[in-house]
């Protein structure tokens, strides 16, 4: 499968993911540079985390507005696969492919530390390999990740079933100290209407080999190599 | 011309900052304040020949990339002489 993952200056998850694909999964992968206004033929596109033009003015901002993002927003239009971590998802609202906002976290600080989130879809190419119900320990690294939306921007949301990770504690209740960054309903990840764009706060791509003590995140991307390698996928 | 955009949290969004900022001025005596919103404001110039011209385009602006219109309003005001 041939993967492109979009450096912005300022991405610094670039490689991790490039890594997880390459090495980990033994997959084609380019990186896009976020000047260029064409995707390679890439079947997965991933916008990494980082600080894309160092967060100026909103998370995400100026980055949706690079060169690069018409022909992802094309490639998202034509189903193509598109999964944003991070900053990726910071920027994929900010560009209008996923619905909603981010604001700084609820208690104004960076936070970097592992969290468990919940998997609520399991029939997107990225979850497919995780139960629904399961439980996932993942790390996250980020000031703005504090996701809302009008209330009934939420409620459509919730309504089309398009939560796909939420914040929980070690029993799996969604509780109010578990939603780490004060997220309407603790939201961790959403996708879009027809589950080929999908984002998330937490880092798959850093807890995707065994040497870090953490496969948790390995299935996103192996799930995803998956969907490719099978010919139904043109159904989509 | 030179104008002059105010980005502000929306009324209904729980605005985090603001929120610390009041507090903290509660902390060093302001206990009068009720409530605060924090908000960013950009001064542009631009090259246009009329007014009415300049409030489009900054209008435009906001809301192709100054303000987040989901989280976030904004105010425009343009200038006849010297920002204040």
């Amino acid at each position: 499968m041939k993967c492109g993952v979009v450096v912005f200056p300022g991405s610094n998850c670039d490689h991790d993911v490039y890594h997880v694909l390459k090495h980990v999964l033994g997959q084609e992968v380019e990186f896009l540079w976020h000047q260029e206004t064409n995707l390679h033929s890439c079947e997965l596109v991933v916008l990494p985390g980082g600080f894309s033009y160092g967060d100026y003015l909103r998370a995400g901002a100026v980055a949706a507005l690079s060169p690069i993002m018409s022909a992802v927003k094309e490639h998202a239009a034509n189903g193509g696969l598109l999964l944003g971590i991070c900053n990726g998802f910071q920027i994929l609202l900010e560009a209008g492919l996923l619905p909603g906002a981010m604001r700084r976290n609820r208690d104004l600080r960076f936070q970097c530390e592992d969290v468990l989130v919940q998997v609520e879809r399991n029939d997107l190419p990225f979850t497919r390999r995780y139960e629904i119900g399961q439980v996932l320990r993942m790390p996250i690294a980020h000031s703005e990740g504090n996701y809302t939306d009008s209330v009934s921007g939420i409620e459509s949301l919730e309504a089309a079933g398009q939560v796909v990770l939420r914040y929980v504690d070690e029993e799996a209740r969604r509780v109010d100290d578990a939603n780490v960054n004060g997220s309407a309903n603790s939201i961790a990840g959403i996708c879009n209407a027809d589950g080929n764009v999908m984002a998330m706060m937490p880092h798959p791509e850093r807890c995707a080999e065994e040497v870090l003590c953490n496969t948790d995140g390995l299935s996103v991307f192996s799930a995803v190599v998956e969907v490719a390698s099978e010919p139904a996928r043109a159904s989509l | 011309m030179k104008a002059r955009v105010i980005v502000y949290p929306r009324e209904e969004i729980l605005d985090p900052q603001g929120k610390a900022i009041c507090e903290a001025l509660g902390r060093v005596g302001f206990h009068e304040v009720e409530e605060v919103r924090a908000g960013k404001s950009f001064d542009i110039e631009l090259a246009v020949d009329s007014r009415r011209e300049a409030e489009k385009r900054l209008n435009s602006m906001c809301e192709s990339l100054l303000a987040n219109t989901v989280i976030e309003d904004y105010e425009v005001q343009v200038f006849d002489g010297e920002a204040p």
